[in-house]
């Protein structure tokens, strides 16, 4: 492995709190996925390995529920696979370590060059959307880097889901590398490298699978729990003047309504036959409320303000949450969104009001 | 199971006349909005579009146009309270 410094790379820039125990500029080389390095005319380049460990695959466990989430960079720049030569095939991706491990992996056998965008930690799409996986952040590391000098050949081979970010004429104008927008998924970049660089139309269009939703359910349930906390002080707080205190059917109504919209909606979500998010999710809500109610004895003349009570806030904390999942959604336009926002929001602020209202009545006046 | 959103929201537009057929707008859609048809790109599944912007952004001649942004409800609430654009600054998972 080489002691120098990756070239153009002037300062340190590593990932996560890797700079206060490694003061060297040469974290990159360090990692424990970079294997050696491989000399070209400007400097060493690492070559990665395409194998997960445990501990990578560990890492994306804790990320997906949102533990050292922001941390879950890599370095950017160049990087090899394989045994690259001048003539290899240049990938274009971006520095969450999450990203980089699932476009590794798909890599084995292959010999290329890997360029990795400073992304901040955010994945291709939604760094494309923000702008960092940008034409001006490509420039810049075509030009740190000195690829023009260590390939042959002037193409780029980008995520198709880069585009959003990436102006490719920008880019040949620029630099006089030419872009091409390869496969949306990493597991296609074989196909579309052994075809002669041609994306089928199955390659080129995003999914949503039941799978794809499960992995995203986790991150919406840390969500709704922190936000949980205040609430759950707050009732706290209101038992000190309550005639009839909040009870764990509270707790476990609340619960099961926050899963009904992190969880329930998003894995069932093109089966519950309406369109708008939040009213998948309140018809989920207004579901598990009535079940809720039923369990804990509410349908009763006695108990008919905590009956209505809990329903409300059961539909509309599911809806609420469910709402939010259309950020996570692949399908959902910002007009549509916002269009759904103005529908749905009055009813979910409406039900929280009324039925808030009807849940103190209950049980601070006893009513 | 084919994901549907709302119908007739969609700000993509195309111009024609401009359209030089090269086809960019194409490869770079998610959702197979555009096909190129006699020589020129068509939207052919407008309700399909996400308005993402990869088609406009990549079209060398501005023949197409999209009020782009991230299709988040919660970038959304929170751009009310901090003024400016809509975007994917979650920090959490993916979150578009």
């Amino acid at each position: 492995m080489s002691d120098s410094c990756r070239s153009g790379q002037s300062s340190c820039c590593c990932s996560g709190n890797s700079c206060s125990v490694d003061s060297s500029c040469c974290c990159a080389q360090t990692e424990p996925w970079v294997t050696g390095s491989v000399d070209t005319p400007a400097g060493s380049v690492p070559i990665i390995s395409t194998t997960l460990t445990r501990t990578d695959m560990f890492g994306a466990w804790k990320v997906r529920w949102g533990i050292g989430r922001m941390n879950y960079t890599i370095d950017s720049g160049l990087y090899a696979v394989g045994e690259p030569k001048a003539d290899s095939p240049v990938l274009v991706s971006a520095n969450y370590k999450l990203t980089f491990d699932t476009l590794r992996k798909e890599l084995s056998g292959l010999d290329c060059w890997l360029l990795i965008l400073d992304t901040k930690g955010v994945n291709v799409w939604c760094a494309a959307g923000k702008g960092t996986f940008g034409t001006d952040e490509l420039v810049r590391q075509i030009e740190k880097t000195g690829l023009g000098a260590i390939v042959s050949h002037k193409r780029l081979i980008l995520p198709q889901l880069g585009a959003s970010g990436i102006d490719g004429t920008q880019v040949s104008r620029r630099t006089g590398f030419a872009v091409a927008f390869g496969p949306v998924r990493a597991g296609d970049i074989k196909q579309y490298l052994s075809s002669g660089n041609n994306a089928s139309e199955e390659m080129r269009t995003v999914n949503f699978t039941a799978w794809d939703r499960l992995k995203l359910t986790p991150i919406e349930i840390v969500t709704a729990a922190r936000q949980a906390v205040p609430a759950f002080a707050a009732l706290f707080l209101l038992n000190l003047f309550a005639a009839r205190p909040f009870e764990l059917n509270t707790f476990i109504i609340y619960l099961g309504s926050a899963l009904m919209g992190t969880f329930a909606t998003p894995l069932l979500l093109p089966y519950i036959p309406v369109k708008m998010f939040a009213f998948k999710g309140g018809i989920l809500g207004l579901l598990w409320g009535f079940a809720a109610s039923a369990f804990f004895g509410f349908y009763s003349r006695a108990a008919l303000l905590a009956l209505f009570g809990y329903i409300l806030i059961s539909m509309s904390i599911s809806a609420w949450y469910a709402m939010n999942f259309t950020g996570s959604s692949t399908y959902t336009s910002p007009s549509g969104v916002m269009k759904e926002m103005k529908i749905a929001l009055p009813f979910i602020s409406g039900a929280a009001a009324v039925g808030g209202v009807l849940l103190v009545l209950f049980h601070i006046f006893g009513l | 199971m084919v994901h549907q959103y709302l119908e007739d929201v969609v700000t993509l537009e195309m111009d024609a006349k401009k359209c030089v057929g090269c086809g960019r707008c194409i490869d770079v859609c998610p959702h197979r909005v555009l096909t190129v048809m006699d020589g020129k790109a068509n939207i052919v599944n407008k309700n399909r579009c996400i308005e993402c912007g990869a088609c406009a952004l990549n079209c060398p001649v501005g023949a197409l146009s999209v009020d782009a942004g991230v299709g988040c409800a919660s970038a959304i609430v929170k751009s009310w309270f901090t003024g400016g654009e809509p975007s994917c600054d979650c920090g959490g998972g993916d979150c578009c």
